[in-house]
């Protein structure tokens, strides 16, 4: 099937969908946008998370078609031209970024948190960041970060 | 396979009739795992999330109608004062990801025997609306769960919604499990509390959830209801008791069975303290917001 979804602003189309594909195997395989990463296919990781109509979703567990006329923005979509979005240059200044992995991910679920609650508790950012998983950090940095954006946003 | 998308619910009902083999979608977090991974391959996908009527609650003759498909985080954010019970069990699914998308229709529709809504749609005598083409009907929780991931939906019906009683005392979920977030409950138990009136269930811990009927008889007839003290010992370890032994729990990998009756105890001896604390401090009688 073929099908209509506005990605960061744009109206996509992709075409041969498989009905039952993900969003995510859409936007990595079909509309060029590997920012999204694949990790558990299972809702698990978070390392998939992109804004649906505004909404913080797991793309591996939305089947594509219940995208087609709706909303996405991706990780690719936050930073202002070559300016990174200030979540984004947290990460990188606080070092909460080691294989990347899991970042697009952290970074979307951080943006979202900060929009709703522009000073978060330490409880609050944990409770925000409990669906994405990371192997590498040891989350202190990642805490660190999003502490950091919310001091500077 | 092909993907439909029904606007309305009389076109879902059709579809459903006229394509029983159809799988409803409507958060997708149970369904989509199982087509990652291969484990399904129906010949059609059913997506509720086009349809508005399943994704609105309201209030009427009493009763709260939660719409099939209103995911979790709306459960927690609009029903949180008057379902306490739902909204503390919606509060244990998954990880916020997970609650944005996933709903109590989908809950019902897998029939995990550890769906975290199960125990409290229990307790409270919840109802599930179904509907087909033929007409609707309600159900009443303890006749939906059948077996283990099967209810009682007939090949053309869908889930439409739950009556629940708004709060009007006191009501408590709690789960078992490795951490707070993302977890499977190893066990899970809900109490509710009003005037004259107690509901026990417990999930994960027999083929289906199932309510604990003796449990209950225990609770209205030995409760200090008159005198608002704190309970006895005696009478925790008592209800405890009954609770554990209402469960009929298996060994798999997230616990043995003879751990899961033991947690339901402890579970069931915290909450009724928590429930009747609350309970006694609202006076019996909580005020609907
Ligand atoms: C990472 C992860 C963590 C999870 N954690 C928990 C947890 O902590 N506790 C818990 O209880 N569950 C958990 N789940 C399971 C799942 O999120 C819940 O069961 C959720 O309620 C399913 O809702 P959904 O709308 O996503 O359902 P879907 O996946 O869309 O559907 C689930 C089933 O219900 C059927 N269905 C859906 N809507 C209807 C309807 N209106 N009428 C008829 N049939 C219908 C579908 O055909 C399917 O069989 C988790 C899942 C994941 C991926
Ligand atoms: S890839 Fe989607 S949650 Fe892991
Ligand atoms: S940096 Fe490697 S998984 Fe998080």
């Amino acid at each position: 099937m073929r099908l209509n979804v506005t990605v960061n602003g744009e109206p996509k189309q992709a075409d041969d969908v498989w009905e039952g594909e993900s969003l995510l195997y859409v936007l990595r395989e079909r509309l060029g946008l590997p920012g999204s990463k694949n990790a558990c296919e299972q809702g698990e990781c978070g390392s998939c998370t992109v804004y649906l109509d505004g909404v913080p979703v797991c793309s591996c567990l939305v089947a594509a078609g219940q995208a087609e006329g709706h909303d996405v923005r991706t990780v690719e979509g936050l930073a202002d031209g070559d300016t990174l979005d200030p979540v984004q240059q947290s990460f990188v200044d606080a070092g909460a970024v080691q294989c990347g992995f899991c970042t697009p991910g952290l970074v979307v679920a951080a943006h979202d948190l900060l929009h709703r609650v522009p000073d978060p508790s330490d409880e609050e950012i944990r409770e925000a960041l409990a669906g994405n998983l990371c192997r590498c950090t040891g989350y202190e940095k990642i805490l660190d970060a999003v502490r950091n954006a919310a001091a500077t946003s | 396979m092909d993907f439909l998308r029904p606007t309305t619910l009389d076109e879902a009902l059709a579809l459903k009739a006229e394509r029983p083999g159809a799988v409803p979608i409507a958060g997708g977090t149970d369904v989509m795992v199982e087509l990652n991974f291969d484990h399904r391959r129906p010949e059609a996908l059913l997506d509720l999330t086009g349809v508005a009527e399943l994704a609105e609650w309201s209030t009427s003759d009493g009763q709260v109608r939660l719409g099939a498909g209103v995911p979790y985080t709306r459960v927690i954010t609009e029903l949180g004062d008057v379902l306490p019970g739902l909204a503390m069990a919606s509060r244990t699914v998954g990880s916020p990801q997970i609650r944005n998308r996933g709903t109590v229709g989908g809950n019902l529709g897998a029939a995990s025997p550890a769906g975290d809504t199960h125990p409290v749609l229990l307790a409270t005598g919840a109802r599930v609306e179904v509907a087909s083409v033929r007409g609707g009907r309600t159900i009443a929780a303890e006749a939906f769960y059948t077996g283990v991931k099967r209810n009682a939906l007939e090949p053309d019906e869908l889930i439409t919604a739950v009556h629940l009683p708004p709060a009007s005392g006191a009501e408590q979920f709690a789960k078992v499990g490795t951490r707070n977030a993302m977890v499977i409950a190893v066990c899970s138990f809900a109490v509710v509390l009003r005037p004259g009136y107690a509901g026990v269930a417990l999930g994960s811990a027999a083929p289906v959830p199932r309510r604990a009927a003796e449990a209950e008889r225990f609770l209205v007839a030995e409760l200090p209801w008159q005198t608002p003290v704190p309970l006895a010992d005696s009478l925790k370890r008592a209800f405890a008791e009954l609770v554990a032994g209402a469960a009929d729990p298996i060994d798999d990998v997230r616990g043995s069975a003879a751990y899961r009756r033991h947690a339901l105890g402890v579970l069931a001896r915290r909450a009724l303290t928590w429930a009747w604390d609350d309970y006694r401090n609202n006076g019996g009688e909580r005020q609907c917001a």
